[in-house]
This record gives structure tokens, sequence and C-alpha cells, in this order.
């Protein structure tokens, strides 16, 4: 088990240089440095010592790869490859365009997120799983059907919709909470109720319908008719063999995704006004700060990666048979 | 010289899109000769709700791609000026502009309600005397032709009345031509003549009432809200489409060689897709889309006309949506070869001395259209949806062209105004609803019909 996990983690190696290498061809290569200073200092401003103020100022003056001039070592640690790319595999994100640590902004806004994120994802996996048992109950009836048709509408209305819906359903005409904002000391939870129920209505749709496939195939096995036959009751051959059952297909979906939850969500965020990473990146999409882009890439690629390799180790706690090896 | 002149118009994804309609009529004529395929079809279309469903996308498409007939009208030579030589309008219109009658060019002043006759808001008017006081203004299109304006709502339901007319009279031509060439069929084609009634009858409607009325109300910048929505279609619809065709080909490539070839082959692949997913999507796109954004900025003079910038743009956003996205579906048939290439047929074709390039074309890629086709249908919906939170993140459709996603993102925080303004976020949202709805009832039908698997589940239950 611990081999195994020093070897996923060893294999994570390779893939990280490869979004490194990626970014970097994206935002050194295909748009060179120049291009950068043009957009971010206004077609007015540009002058070639205004670019090259610019470019100083950031970080952005020296060669891409190999520095000609920098003797040893330095030939290749004083470039734009070494100073801007391979430091994020120390943790080091440098500053931003507007000239903030990105480090600390990173870590102070990862909790907002992570308080609407966390909730949204248990309160919905639960919501999910207990409509789909409740639709299984019923399968093959008319209500089935009319279940399953309900589930493919709420899953072809836009997220927007349901955000913008909320707010004025909830927060505007009902009047029952803030409409955005967020305030970690004075009552978060206040401020956190609708962007959660936001977000485990939009959900519904499409997490219901994909667990009821799970159930039903798992409901279609021998097992589950041997299980009648011997006289056991519908309630307890769902609760007792049918879920623990699908619990495998269940956990490769979603444990992958609970590292990503400190990224939050953007559009929940920028919508309901939560200082969290979601709104950070957006903002720095709008802004074109691309050295907050690169740094987000990075950490979502670990998160990613994290995920995955607890989803493996996950399996082995759900399905005893399953040995990593 | 008349106003009839014009001069086509050419845009590339005009022409990407008439290539794809026949590439797909070709792929699917060449499914048809294969009987168990048209088995699954026609399961597919044996069912009322595949026959509602595919008519309901085929409107779609079929307004999309009249959407796509650009021409420039000749502008009129001014009098007096002695010139053979004709100048055209900037201005880009589709043949389906001309078929809408001129509903894009009624524009008002601001925000007006659905079939109002005065503005929304308040503005500074002059009254006989010359005075100036605040009041609503009327509208310029609207109710131009009412003499008392609380006859308003009697003569909507008059004109109503003759527009529904003229709506079943052209449906039961188009329904009638149809009965009498499939009166035998044993699809249930009724139930496609009843979307088809429907929509000939609200379309006639909406384009005989935008003669009098603003049915969807107007915009912040008094634009008509339902031609807007209409507009959108063609985005959508060539979003979704042009996407998963880029997608496509490297999907299929790369997944068919790594899990045929195996070894080495596989292990990049399998590098490329896991690198290419750990990348939050959403980032990455966002990324290329603004690289773009920047190339386009810095050469403005590859570009002719505003619409040419705004249609370089869109298909980057389909290049960048195709080549990000093919991951998922390359893992699908990656394993569906690995599985495939194990089976008796393909060792018996290796024993034989078959070669790499028959196996593959004869035996595996059959075999793997299914998933192909099940990826197209659903991602369809996916991309449509995509689009509008593209639009709001400010990576999406240029602002200049029609888009679901712009009219929503225009008019997100008009319903925290006193009285609400919902009439734009009604348009999008009906007109976007009803797409995707109907193309996620169809891949459900689809998959049901290609994909043995989830066959067995239901069949099991």
């Amino acid at each position: 088990m611990f081999a195994y996990i020093v070897r996923r983690l060893l294999y994570a190696i390779p893939i990280l240089i490869g979004v490194n290498l990626l970014t970097f061809t994206l935002f050194f290569v295909v748009n060179s440095p120049d291009d950068m200073a043009v957009s971010q200092l206004g077609e007015k401003y540009v002058t070639p010592e205004a670019i090259d103020a610019w470019k100083r100022k950031n970080g952005y003056d020296k060669p891409l790869f190999v520095n000609a001039e920098a003797t040893g070592a330095g030939a290749f640690t004083d470039t734009i490859f070494f100073t801007k790319s391979l430091k994020l595999f120390a943790f080091d994100f440098g500053r931003s365009e507007s000239g903030r640590d990105i480090t600390t902004d990173v870590s102070t806004r990862m909790w907002p997120s992570l308080a609407v994120a966390l909730p949204s994802f248990v309160i919905g996996i639960w919501v999910n799983i207990c409509v789909a048992l409740m639709v299984v109950m019923f399968r093959a009836t008319a209500l089935d059907r009319w279940a399953v048709f309900v589930f493919v509408a709420l899953m072809s209305i836009s997220y927007l919709f349901y955000i913008i819906g909320g707010q004025y359903l909830v927060a505007k005409s009902w009047m029952l909470v803030p409409i955005s904002g967020y305030d970690p000391e004075f009552q978060p939870w206040k401020f956190l109720i609708l962007p959660v129920l936001v977000s485990v209505i939009s959900g519904i749709g499409s997490g219901a319908r994909w667990y009821r496939t799970l159930f039903l195939e798992e409901a279609g096995q021998d097992y589950v008719r041997t299980a009648r036959a011997k006289g056991a009751s519908e309630i307890s051959i769902l609760f007792k063999h049918i879920l623990p059952n699908a619990l495998i297909p269940i956990l490769t979906g979603v444990v992958v995704l609970i590292p990503t939850l400190f990224m939050g969500s953007l559009l929940i965020e920028s919508f309901f006004g939560i200082p969290g990473l979601g709104s950070y990146m957006l903002d720095a999409i709008r802004s074109q700060d691309f050295a907050i882009v690169r740094s987000m890439v990075f950490i979502g690629s670990i998160l990613y990666i994290i995920g995955l390799i607890l989803t493996d180790i996950s399996y082995t706690w759900a399905d005893p048979r399953v040995r990593l090896s | 010289m008349t106003a009839m002149d014009f001069k086509p118009v050419l845009l590339w994804s005009d022409v990407l899109v008439f290539l794809l309609v026949i590439a797909l009529t070709l792929f699917f004529y060449r499914l048809r000769r294969d009987p168990q395929t048209r088995a699954r079809w026609g399961r597919v279309f044996s069912s009322r709700l595949g026959m509602v469903t595919f008519t309901v996308i085929m409107v779609y498409v079929g307004i999309a791609l009249l959407d796509s007939l650009h021409f420039r009208r000749a502008l009129p030579t001014p009098e007096g000026v002695d010139t053979t030589e004709i100048f055209y309008d900037n201005k880009v219109t589709s043949v389906l502009d001309v078929l809408l009658d001129g509903m894009g060019e009624r524009f008002e002043r601001t925000y007006s309600a659905p079939f109002a006759l005065q503005s929304f808001e308040k503005s500074n008017m002059k009254d006989e005397q010359g005075d100036m006081y605040r009041g609503y203004e009327d509208l310029r299109h609207a109710g131009q032709h009412l003499s008392h304006p609380e006859a308003k709502w009697l003569n909507v339901l008059e004109l109503s009345a003759t527009a529904l007319a003229w709506g079943l009279l052209a449906a039961a031509l188009v329904v009638g031509v149809q009965w009498i060439l499939l009166r035998g069929s044993k699809h249930p084609w009724q139930a496609s003549w009843a979307v088809q009634t429907v929509v000939i009858c609200l379309g006639v409607w909406l384009v005989y009432l935008s003669h009098y009325y603003h049915v969807l109300g107007t915009d912040q910048g008094g634009a008509d809200v339902a031609y807007q929505s209409i507009k959108g279609i063609r985005t959508g619809v060539l979003l979704g489409t042009l996407s998963t065709l880029v997608m496509l080909p490297i999907a299929v490539t790369l997944g068919v060689s790594a899990g045929y070839f195996k070894g080495w082959v596989d292990d990049v692949v399998q590098y490329l897709y896991t690198t290419l997913s750990s990348i939050p999507g959403i980032l990455l796109i966002a990324a290329s889309v603004l690289l773009f954004q920047v190339y386009i900025d810095l050469n403005p003079d590859y570009f002719a006309i505003g619409m040419e910038k705004a249609d370089a743009r869109f298909i980057a956003l389909c290049f960048i949506l195709g080549l990000t996205s093919w991951s998922s579906l390359c893992r699908l048939i990656r394993a569906e070869t690995l599985k495939i290439s194990q089976l008796g047929y393909v060792q018996a074709a290796h024993a034989f001395g078959v070669g790499h390039g028959r196996i593959l074309g004869r035996h595996i890629l059959p075999n793997v259209v299914h998933i192909i086709l099940i990826t197209f249908v659903l991602d369809f919906s996916a991309l449509v949806l995509a689009e509008a939170v593209l639009s709001y993140i400010g990576v999406g459709i240029d602002p200049s062209m029609g888009s679901w996603g712009n009219m929503i993102n225009g008019a997100r925080s008009e319903l925290s105004r006193e009285p609400a303004v919902w009439w734009t976020l009604t348009g999008a949202f009906f007109f976007m609803f009803v797409l995707v709805l109907a193309a996620n009832l169809f891949s459900d039908l689809v998959r049901d019909a290609f994909d043995p698997r989830s066959a067995l589940g239901r069949s099991g239950t």
C-alpha cells in the first residue's frame, strides 16, 4: 500500500512537468512577453521603452530557456522558464501582475471557497442518493419514467439560471437571506445558505439520474434476485445489498472531486460575492493576470492528481477484494 | 440598379457548417447500408419521443443553416451621382433575416416590456407648449396602427387569430405533402407533424405580430428580444457541432491506436490525456481564448469587416473547446478498443495475416462508432450550456455576435430592478432550454438503442 502510494506520487511528477511545459508554451512561446506587455499597457502607451520597463518590473526581461550571458548554473536559472515555471514546483508562485503575493492570496482565499464548496458537496451527494433511491424503489413504473424526464429537464437548465432564479426568488422576493456577500465573523451561515442551496438543486438533475443508473445496474444482478428469493424485503434489498455495492462506482466519480473543492466555484462565488479562489480566478481572467492563471492551473493539477490517488485508496476501503499493487 | 442586388459573403464558420452537413449526410448514408444500424435507428424513431425531439433538433439546425447563408445588400446609388460601381452595405444579412421580415430592424430607444406601447423607463419629453416633463415615451414601432391604446389586447387577439389561420394553412400544406409521401410508414410520423404544426404556427405568429408589437419586448439597446433569441440559435448549434467535430479525429485516432497497439503508444496517449484532464478545464479554455484575443488585437488588419473578426474568435473558440475536451472520449474509445482487440475475430484476422490498417478499418472502427455517436449528441447539449457560462466569464462569443450567453450576461442584473426586467432572460431561457432538452432526451434514446450495456441494464429490471 505504502509502496503503491509512493509510486503513484512519482508518476505524478511527469504529469506536473507536462502541465508546466504546456502552460509555459501557452503563456510565453505562443504569446511572447512583448505581446503581454502591449495588452497590459494598453495600445496608447506602447513605446519600446515602456515595454522594456514593464518586462523588467515583472521579471520577463530574461531569455526563455538558456541565458548565454550568465555563467555556470546561472545560464539555466536566470531564465524565464526557471523563474516563472519551475519555481511553481517549490510552491513559489511569485507576484501577480498587480504586485500582490499570490501564495498569501491563495492561502487566505481558499477557506471561504471551502466553506461554500464542502457543504454543497456533502449535502448534494446525500440529496442525490436519497432521490435516486426513492426513484429506484418505484422502478419500471410511470413514476420512474416521469422522474427521469424531470431529471433531464433539470439538467437542461443552464447553471446561470439556477443562480439568477435563486437570487431573485429567495433573496429578492422573499427576502430571506442577503443577495450576496460574505463575512467570516458575523453569521457566515446566513451568506452561505443560498449558494449551497443553489448548488445542491442545480446538481439534482444530473446527479440523481447518474446514481439511478448505477443503482439499476446493481438491481439487475444475480445477488439481488437471490436476496429477493430468500424473502428479503424491498427496503432491505435496497439499503443492504444495492447501496453498498453501488458505492464503488459512486466513489470513482466522487472522491476525485474532493481535493478540487479547495478551488471553489467560479460562478457561485462571483454571483454571491464570496471572496474565494473561484472569484479570484475569475478576476484574474477578466483582468488578464496571467501570473495568477498560471499558478491556479498548477494548483488545480496537483489537487486533481491527489484526487486520483485518493480514489484508488478509497477502492480498497469500499471493496475489500481490491488490492493495490 | 435595384435594391435586390447583393453580394454573397462566405464566413469561415459558414464554410465549416456546410462541410459538416455534407459529412454527416455521407456518414448516415453509409450507416444506412448496415442492417444492424438501420434496426437501431428504427428503434430510436419508433418512439414518439424520438420523433418529437428529432424534429425539434432539425428545426433548430434548419434555422441555423438559413442563418448561415450570408450576403451584403447593395446600397442604393445616391441621387445625382453617376457611377456604375455598386457599393455594398457593411452590415451582413442572412437569409433568415429576410424570412423574419425586418424583425431585427425595428429598434426602440431602450427597454420596453412585451406588447408594450410605451417605453419602460421615464424620459424627458416636451408637451405641446414646449415645457419639459418626465413621462413614458411612445414606442416607435409598436402599436402605430392603433387608434385607441385601450383596444390593444383585443387587437392582439385579432392579429393572433389571423396569424394562426395563416399558420395552420401553411402547416396543412407542409404536413399534407409529407402525409402523401409517408402514409404507409410504420414510424409515428404523427408526432413529428404535430411538432411541425406547432412550430410553423408559432413562427408565423411571431413574424406577423412583430410588425405591430415587440412580442418579447426590447433590451437595453432597444433591440427586439425575440429576434436576438432566434439569432442565438446559429451560435448555439454551430458551437455544439463544430467543437465536437474538432475533437472527434483527435480522440478517435489516439484512442484507437492506444487500445490497439498498446505498449509505448498506449503509455504516451495515457500520459497525454491524464495531463490534459488534470488541468482545470475552464482555466485552460479561458487562457487560450485570452491569448487568441491578444493575437486578434495585435493583427487587426487580417479581418476586413467586423463580422469576420467576431467569426474568427468564434471559430477559435470552437477549436479551443475541441482541443481541450477530447480526453474523456479518448479514454472510452481506448477501453473499448482494448476489449475488442481481444475478441476472437480480431485474433483470427491477425492469424490470417491481415494488415493493421485493414483490421482497424474493418473490425475496430465500426465497433466504436456507437460511442462516437452517443458522445456527439451528448456533448452537443453540454456545449450549448457551456457557451452561456463562457460568455459570462468573458471568454465566450464576441459580444457583437448574437448568442444566448451574451443575452444572459447583459441581462443578469436586470432582475434586481424594480419592477424587474424579466423578458430578456425569459427569451434566452426558453430558446436554450427547448434545444438542450430535446438534445438530452434524444441522446438518451440513441444511447438506449446503441449501447448494448445500457440495454442489458434495462432488460434486467
